[in-house]
């Protein structure tokens, strides 16, 4: 492996340096169809699940094929996209904000061979490559974080726990049959990178046991106040303790923190600030369940999600449970749902407590919010109540 | 063969969905292959040695990558997030691995030829995995060694003429829906309003000094494709403020069943034919719709513009022609007190080259934030604190009712001295000319 230079000289770093130059103008990116009408179209209709048809002013109609994916893409998956695109998109392609691929095509008579050839390639395990689908009042691609397999401070998997649900789920992805649209989304952890918070579904990666403190290394590893002010309900403090030297076995004073168990909520941001508070525990880990938020202001306000399920355990590697609850949802809101019915509008129309009821899913005292001002609001100020 | 077993990850390989497992395998597979024409530039074994930790992971059921590290290119606070991990010695290849962020075009859009020369760069140099995209819309490439980086950054920069994104405390990668290059409902060019603010604010973008994150994102229109009301700090959600276009001859198509309605975005259930009362006008959150002589009617000035009769009806209801923007502050996942959902500061703004009306909003709201924030605090938590009003003394827009769900429930209301006759300063010895002790 003998290292082979860009061209950057480590002795010089400023010699021909260029920098703050930006993305690239998308300009450069848009197939023909899409730069000659655009700002020129006129309406769009779903031809069928994953195809998408756009009429433009000038009559010009551009078709888009949306697959899916699992956002983790090497780049010889990448290489097989771009060969696709070149094939029948005239070397164009786009990605959609829930890490859907689009293939887009200006003419109806190419979409026919084009999902011929996305649903021939499989895995050598057997799953989809390009599944088609993700439009229309239907389940779309769920958009997620990173997990185990490039995070620190995650509480579970990301894309396990996403491949799991989709394999449960899968069907939906290739229909149009929802009372409306239904967004999943995935979290690993309260950081929420992909901001969870606002989705009909959301899976939310949870810790249960405060950090365990490596008195060793807090006072080398991290700024002892930026760790107490870094606790929201002030749980920690700095301290001192007597610890043993591992190389000499003397003992010795070292400046550490402590913290007050039944004030944390878990949620990790000491760790961010000090990695010698490590939360990560097999027993404490696992799921959270939130579910009725929406961001669209379609008929009503964006809503946030709601705890449905206080904890599903860290069931690697298929997670039995966390797919049965997602069937279990799913089905219900399917069933009671009317026409236009965002999952969280369905749960607000019947009742949480019908909501409970319809799902099977169990309200426990964890779902009652005790968390500061705003959980009083969340408590029913109404005799008006079903029984 | 593979360098580890891996007997829980192979269970991922079933079902339908695309495999990540199947598709990290393949990576793994083919850099064993191709080592002897390419000279990898970090481990050959990089991909095998992530899914033996990532096993390990799946048995164990905990993380075992290790708090970032300071790593980054020359002159940049961003863009490069260090990650190593706690099993060097039985995972060799991915000892180091650290993210780079690319900044992706504008509206996720590319050709062939640019994606090639990514994955070209990112197979020699990097582990070959990347996401597509990152949850910020980032191209995030996933695993490499501290000294490629900047071997990377020269490459991106001197030969595909692309920059990093954003990370740490910097504004982070701007993003925007796809907006006017393919949707009828876009309100204004996201995507050129997305780079333009991109190119405007590089040094905010790559140097961090910031109190914490700051994100904009750009939706076309209050669908909010892109999310920003729920997740960026400045909420950019096209709109309109005169009156919706009405085609009545595809209305009475749509009522007549000839036209499909929303866009075909229901047809894989039998609801029943097409009921414009029921469906449109009843759920018309400002009952502003009727229908009048075979005829859609829309008091347009009662209209929010929720989107819900365009969307059902996108062939006989059109945006306005009046356009621009409403921007909207502090959005933000839960950490640390709860979840914010971005609040209403600007309702309506014309979007126009230079941008200086949008520009100046932003600049105000940096000042004070930057001033006055608190080490790790979003924008959304420094309005919390000082109030609302202090967002608008800052960036001098006047209040106005749209900026409230209702008004204040509690009388507590902070006077200013200046607002109040005569000033703070009491004279106690005039107040006991009238009331002695």
């Amino acid at each position: 492996m003998a290292f082979i230079s860009s061209g950057y000289n480590p002795d010089k770093p400023m010699e021909n340096r260029i920098s703050d130059i930006g993305p690239r103008h998308y300009s450069e990116f848009l197939p023909p169809v899409i730069k000659n009408n655009k700002g020129k179209w006129l309406w769009h209709e779903i031809i069928e699940p994953g195809v998408l048809m756009h009429k433009a002013e000038s009559g010009d109609e551009v078709y888009s094929v949306r697959v899916g994916t699992p956002r983790i893409m090497s780049v010889e998956t990448l290489r097989e996209v771009l060969d696709i695109a070149d094939k029948h998109c005239d070397g164009y392609v786009r990605w959609t904000t829930r890490n859907n691929i689009e293939f887009m095509v200006d003419n109806k008579d190419k979409v026919q061979p084009l999902k011929d050839d996305l649903v021939s390639r499989k895995f050598d395990g057997g799953s989809f490559k390009f599944p088609i689908g993700g439009t229309g009042a239907g389940l779309t691609n769920i958009v997620h974080t990173q997990g185990w397999i490039h995070c620190h401070t995650p509480a579970t998997d990301a894309s396990g726990t996403v491949k799991v649900v989709m394999d449960e789920l899968f069907e939906e992805f290739g229909q149009m049959r929802f009372p409306a649209q239904l967004r999943i989304s995935m979290a690993c952890c309260l950081n929420m990178c992909g901001a969870v918070h606002c989705s009909d579904i959301a899976i939310l990666g949870y810790h249960r046991k405060p950090p365990a403190i490596d008195h060793e290394e807090v006072d080398n590893l991290c700024e002892i106040p930026l760790a107490v002010a870094a606790c929201p309900t002030a749980a920690i403090r700095p301290t001192k303790t007597t610890i043993t030297d591992k190389k000499t076995g003397e003992e010795k004073s070292v400046k550490t923190v402590a913290i007050k168990n039944e004030r944390c909520m878990f949620c990790g941001n000491c760790y961010t600030m000090c990695p010698a508070l490590p939360l990560t525990d097999a027993e404490g880990d696992g799921l959270v369940i939130m579910a009725g938020g929406k961001v669209s202001n379609r008929i009503d306000a964006p809503k946030f999600s709601k705890v449905v399920v206080a904890f599903i355990p860290n069931e690697t590697p298929r997670w039995p449970s966390l797919a049965k609850c997602m069937r279990q949802m799913v089905d219900a809101y399917v069933k009671g749902a009317k026409k236009y019915e965002r999952f969280g509008h369905w749960a607000e129309r019947i009742g949480w407590e019908r909501f409970f009821e319809a799902t099977g899913l169990e309200f426990t005292h964890h779902l009652i919010d005790d968390f500061r001002d705003p959980a009083y609001f969340t408590w029913r100020q109404t005799t008006n109540f079903k029984f | 063969m593979p360098k580890h077993e891996t007997p829980l990850l192979d269970q991922l390989e079933s079902g339908p969905w695309p495999s990540f497992v199947s598709d990290l395998k393949r990576q793994a597979e083919s850099r064993t292959q191709k080592q002897s024409e390419i000279q990898y530039q970090i481990p050959v074994d990089v991909v095998d040695d992530l899914l033996g930790l990532l096993e390990l992971s799946y048995v164990e059921k905990e993380v075992h990558w290790k708090h970032g590290g300071i790593v980054g290119v020359f002159g940049y606070g961003g863009g490069v997030i260090g990650r190593y991990c706690d099993q060097p010695e039985k995972f060799p290849g991915v000892a180091h691995f650290h993210t780079m962020r690319i900044n992706q075009p504008a509206g996720k859009y590319y050709n062939t030829d640019f994606l090639r020369q990514i994955a070209d760069l990112w197979d020699f140099r990097g582990s070959g995995v990347t996401n597509m995209h990152g949850s910020t819309g980032d191209i995030i490439l996933l695993g490499t060694t501290t000294p490629q980086l900047e071997e990377i950054f020269f490459e991106l920069t001197h030969n595909m003429n692309q920059d990093l994104g954003g990370s740490g405390s910097n504004l982070r990668t701007p993003e925007a829906c796809l907006g006017e290059s393919r949707c009828e409902w876009a309100c204004f060019d996201t995507q050129e309003l997305c780079y333009q603010l991109t190119m405007e604010y590089q040094d905010e973008l790559h140097r961090p000094a910031f109190p914490y994150k700051f994100k904009f994102k750009f939706d076309g229109c209050p669908n909010g494709c892109v999310a920003s009301i729920a997740r960026s700090d400045l909420s950019f959600i096209g709109t309109w403020r005169d009156d919706i276009r009405i085609d009545q001859e595809a209305v009475a198509a749509y009522v007549g069943g000839e036209l499909k309605p929303n866009g075909g975005a229901h047809a894989g259930k039998d609801w029943g034919p097409f009921d414009i009362q029921k469906e449109v006008i009843d759920l018309c959150p400002t009952k502003c719709m009727w229908m009048e002589g075979g005829k859609l009617k829309i008091n347009d000035r009662e209209c929010t513009r929720c989107m819900h009769c365009l969307n059902v009806m996108p062939r006989a209801l059109r945006i306005g022609n009046d356009r621009g923007l409403s921007i909207l502050a502090g959005a933000k996942a839960p950490i640390l007190d709860g979840a914010q959902m971005s609040s209403l500061l600007v309702p309506f703004m014309k979007v126009e080259d230079p941008y200086d009306n949008i520009k100046e909003v932003i600049e105000n709201i940096w000042d004070w934030w930057m001033e006055e924030g608190k080490n790790r605090e979003r924008l959304g938590e420094t309005m919390k604190r000082q109030g609302f009003q202090k967002l608008l003394e800052v960036t001098g827009i006047p209040a106005d009712p749209r900026h409230v769900e209702h008004p204040r429930f509690t009388p507590y209301i902070f006077w200013k001295e200046e607002e109040v006759p005569g000033g703070f300063e009491r004279d106690i010895a005039d107040y006991r000319s009238r009331h002695p002790k």
